[in-house]
């Protein structure tokens, strides 16, 4: 046994002052200092971490160098737009709102989103609903492969394995929502000479939740360092409002409700936190799996997971590679 | 079956490892190898199924079945010959309209 092995529960327990003052300080350096810009702009979503990285942003810079911009689509929830602007209220920060459903219905959006749906669900159309998901990484003894899942206007639910061609369509037609949500905030980033805020926490970062160019784009990134629990024990601190902490953590990006466990981690996100740090520390699955209360042989999986997905994800968070590194360049 | 595993051999080295496949021997992991993320399993499915006429359960997608060209090639082999059981047609594999 490793004497000064930490739990995970202890470990993950942060000092909200102390990081909220470190965080905050290293936001001005960034802004102010190495890129000389006049404030940030963050997307808001209405979830936790867009909504911490905003309280941080108006902590460090002044609310009167942060804007708060709010970005619904046709699929987006209602509840998105609500709980972004009480996040702007409670700060008293500017906002604006840009729904860009008009850009993604030009793309082709969703018109490429259904007709990938079409492949597998060849009814889908008018009326209906849908959102693709993952089986739970410790329950499911088969690879985690996606599905998608469809509503019909009249209720019924249908839940059918996707193909390579229709999965890649799907994601390559949503896509479109992340990274036309980022063409708008460097939009007001250049209006206003500000910088661009990234919201993604650890696991995000980590396992490679995010779309490039598209969410994964950003100039500084406040919160990548902090595991979901800590990202929590943050916002209590900061004062986020109760509403927008005790929200289930969703994608945003569906038709049908999707949370960002059925999409991406398909575990629990406190339990991923765990096994993410356990993973990070070297902890024996064993000790792992006490703290997040799952059996070893989960753990395991859950391990291997992560090292698949990292090993899959690396390309999204290469920054552009130069083919000659020589010379002066930075 | 020596024709299948080279066959699948072939497309696994194509499509995986970008014609690199000195040194990548037939009983080596995918997945240890880092060969195949998610979207990579469904493009093993999607080929399997079409090449070989075949139809994989969900209960089917597991390592034990499609991790190595050697587990492949059994996989499949069983999976053509009981296809071909149930309808009394000619292998799959053997057809010459069979098409990638």
């Amino acid at each position: 046994m490793n004497p000064v092995a930490i739990s995970p529960l202890d470990a993950l327990t942060i000092n909200p002052a102390r990081e909220t003052e470190w965080i905050s300080t290293r936001i001005a350096e960034i802004v102010f200092g190495e890129f000389k810009r006049k404030g940030a702009v963050i997307g808001v979503s209405g979830g936790i971490d867009s909504s911490v990285v905003a309280f941080l942003c108006a902590r460090a810079l002044g609310k009167d160098r942060v804007l708060v911009l709010f970005t619904p689509e046709a699929d987006s929830s209602p509840d998105s737009l609500r709980l972004g602007r009480l996040v702007a209220d409670s700060l008293g920060v500017t906002h604006a709102v840009e729904d860009i459903s008009g850009i993604l219905r030009a793309a082709g959006c969703y018109e490429r989103r259904d007709n990938a749906i079409r492949l597998v669900v060849p009814e889908y159309g008018e009326g209906y609903k849908s959102k693709i998901v993952l089986p739970n990484v410790t329950e499911a003894r088969e690879y985690a492969i996606f599905s998608v899942v469809v509503q019909s206007p009249d209720g019924q639910i249908k839940k059918v394995r996707l193909t390579a061609k229709a999965y890649l369509g799907i994601l390559a037609a949503t896509n479109f929502k992340q990274r036309t949500r980022k063409m708008m905030e460097y939009h007001y980033a250049d209006l206003l000479q500000y910088a661009v805020a990234g919201t993604p926490n650890r696991l995000e970062y980590d396992l490679g939740f995010f779309v490039k160019n598209g969410d994964g784009a950003a100039d500084f990134k406040p919160i990548a360092h902090l595991y979901k629990s800590q990202v929590y024990q943050l916002a209590e601190y900061l004062g986020v409002p109760e509403e927008i902490r005790r929200r289930v953590p969703t994608t945003d990006t569906y038709s049908l409700e999707q949370s960002q466990e059925e999409f991406y981690f398909s575990l629990p996100l406190e339990k991923m936190d765990f096994c993410l740090y356990g993973k990070n520390s070297g902890l024996p699955a064993a000790d792992t799996a006490e703290a997040a209360g799952l059996t070893q042989e989960q753990v395991e999986r859950v391990y291997r997971m992560i090292e698949s997905t990292r090993k899959a994800t690396r390309y999204l968070r290469s920054n552009p590679i130069l083919v000659n590194m020589k010379g002066d360049l930075e | 079956m020596p024709d299948l595993q080279h066959e699948l051999r072939s497309y696994i080295v194509e499509n995986y490892l970008f014609g690199q496949g000195d040194g990548f021997r037939d009983g080596d992991s995918f997945w240890e190898l880092g060969l195949m993320d998610s979207t990579g399993v469904l493009e093993l499915i999607s080929y399997l199924e079409e090449r070989y006429a075949i139809s994989l359960e969900s209960s089917e997608i597991v390592p034990e079945n499609l991790d190595s060209i050697e587990k492949l090639t059994h996989f499949v082999s069983r999976k053509v010959e009981d296809s071909n059981a149930s309808s009394g047609g000619t292998l799959a594999t053997d057809r010459p309209g069979a098409s990638q």
